[in-house]
């Protein structure tokens, strides 16, 4: 079997003329957690979705397991969903049915767990990310953006996934509680063995999820190492984003292109 | 030279657009057509959702069952009354009965059920499904590996297909109901002699021909609802105008397949 739980080869994807993925590589050890870092619109969220099989990508190859899954059918997507967790955004929590359900939806659903044991089990999960069995049977619209947040999470780890996606997970939230995500996000790597590649903006907590760091920009992977070398990229690039400094390549290529 | 007066550019411009029209609107009638042919798909494969198909019996039957009996109450009520000072007209006014019922049966009652249920159930359709597009809950479903077209769509297209005939068949009976009730205290017809002269008048495929064209609007309403919200834009003004889509597009072609199964039906 083959080292790598993800291979991105060359992945394009555009959108009318814009090109979004420009030949991207990425590669995520089995095991590992990734923390993929970009400016916004730089195609972080499309190269998860692109992984996930929610969009095609123009080209390249994408393997899970070393397994092709660019160009599977129908059938064949839906058993590969299995492996994944994702926690989106925007939360896209479920908003017709209560929150414990939103956290059990994978259980009842995907594994057929009938609804009490499920529901034993969202609970778990919702103490885990810090809310208590009072939410379970709010509504996500009753909840604030960062409770709403951590039900995403908690629906992303509830069957205990091979391969976890997060998608931004500390945006919007206090520091301490940005903090318990941060070590919820370790600990499922580290106790359950899962595979992580997480997208953020908080350094911080980059610097406490990652194994290893990648920098995308324009389309490209233009950095990947260990978070060891992080500070001493040599990158630029890198540079200006760790530090959040106006000035800098980034900046500097974006005004001429503007 | 004005370069728009130019009549050959001009007829260029207007070829080019007349052009793109009708490329769309084959493109649209494709990928509509897919749409249509992966809902019956999913329909005879499992697994099926029977809680989420009984929440629309009710949200799409139940909860339209007041509007679309007022619709039919009243419509029963101004042909009679319509009928009535028309035929006075050449001494038919005993003829009210049969024109309430016929017409009820077989156009009024299908047809403005079935824009009744476009403007209350086809927009919310849209909205809702749009929105769960909008804010990624249907990428969530397939991360979660729940189909969404099981899930969300074929409820709903199954629910609009079972009940709108039932609610045409309810709304049938309500819209004769009104035609009595102005016939009886406001014309002086008779109440046995009315009701008798419309049991005796309409026959089964008046009231199977108004089912058959129930049943065709339900999956109209309800396939074009999904449709739009679920290919909606990004934004709330994408959601905006997949709603609207979903409704001026389900009226017309509930208009034109009205004509087209008068026409099969009655041939
Ligand atoms: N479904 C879509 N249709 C059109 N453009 C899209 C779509 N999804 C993303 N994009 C565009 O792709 C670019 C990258 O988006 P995204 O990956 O969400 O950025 P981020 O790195 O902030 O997550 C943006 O410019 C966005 O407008
Ligand atoms: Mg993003």
């Amino acid at each position: 079997m083959s080292d790598y739980k993800i291979e991105m080869t060359n992945v394009c994807k555009t959108f009318g003329t814009k090109h979004v993925l420009d030949g991207v590589d990425l590669k995520v050890q089995r095991g590992t957690s990734m923390v993929l870092l970009g400016g916004s619109g730089s195609g972080k969220s499309v190269t998860l979705k692109c992984i996930l099989g929610l969009m095609q990508p123009d080209s390249g190859s994408i393997k899970i397991d070393g397994q092709e899954i660019t160009g599977l059918n129908e059938k064949q997507r839906d058993e590969q969903m299995t492996k994944f967790g994702m926690l989106f955004q925007g939360g896209a929590l479920f908003d017709s049915i209560p929150v414990w359900e939103n956290v059990a939806f994978g259980l009842i659903h995907s594994e057929n767990m009938d609804k009490e044991d499920a529901r034993i089990i969202a609970i778990e999960k919702l103490k885990a990310v810090g809310l208590g069995a009072k939410v379970a049977d709010l509504y996500p619209a009753e909840l604030s953006g960062g409770m709403q947040k951590r039900v995403s999470l908690a629906r992303a780890i509830a069957t205990n996934p091979e391969i976890i996606f997060f998608d931004e997970p500390t945006t919007g939230l206090d520091p301490i509680m940005a903090d318990v995500i941060n070590d919820l996000i370790v600990q499922c790597v580290k106790d359950l063995g899962a595979t992580a590649l997480t997208i953020t903006h908080d350094m911080a907590s980059a610097r406490k999820i990652a194994d290893h760091v990648s920098m995308i920009y324009e389309g490209k992977i233009i950095w990947s190492d260990t978070i060891a070398k992080l500070d001493n990229s040599e990158n630029p690039y890198v540079d200006q984003f760790i530090h959040g400094r106006a000035y800098g390549p980034i900046t500097k290529h974006a005004n001429m292109a503007g | 030279m004005n370069m728009k007066l130019n009549p050959l550019i001009w007829t260029q411009g207007l070829c080019q657009t007349i052009g793109a029209m009708v490329l769309n609107v084959f493109s649209l009638v494709g990928v509509l057509s897919i749409f249509v042919f992966d809902t019956i798909r999913h329909t005879f494969t499992p697994p099926w959702y029977p809680s989420k198909l009984l929440a629309q019996f009710i949200s799409i039957g139940f909860y339209s069952l007041a509007v679309i009996g007022m619709t039919a109450l009243f419509s029963g009520m101004v042909i009679a009354l319509q009928s009535y000072t028309g035929f006075s007209r050449f001494n038919a006014e005993g003829a009210v009965a049969n024109v309430v019922v016929l017409t009820i049966t077989r156009e009024l009652a299908p047809v403005l059920a079935g824009l009744m249920l476009a403007a209350r159930v086809g927009a919310s359709i849209a909205a809702e499904i749009g929105t769960m597009r909008v804010t990624e809950q249907i990428d969530a479903l397939r991360t979660l590996n729940v189909n969404p077209m099981k899930y969300l769509v074929v409820p709903r297209v199954l629910a609009g297909l079972i009940m709108l005939p039932i609610l045409v068949f309810i709304a049938d009976i309500i819209g004769v109901l009104g035609g009595w009730l102005v016939g009886v205290y406001v014309l002086d017809f008779s109440s046995a002699g009315y009701l008798r002269q419309t049991l005796d008048f309409v026959t089964f495929n008046d009231v199977s021909s108004g089912l058959i064209k129930a049943a065709v609007f339900g999956l109209i309403v309800t396939i074009m609802g999904c449709y739009n919200g679920y290919n909606s834009g990004r934004g709330a003004q994408g959601v905006g105008r997949a709603t609207t889509n979903a409704v001026v597009s389900s009226a017309i072609l509930i208009l034109i397949f009205n004509y087209i199964l008068t026409q099969v039906l009655f041939a």
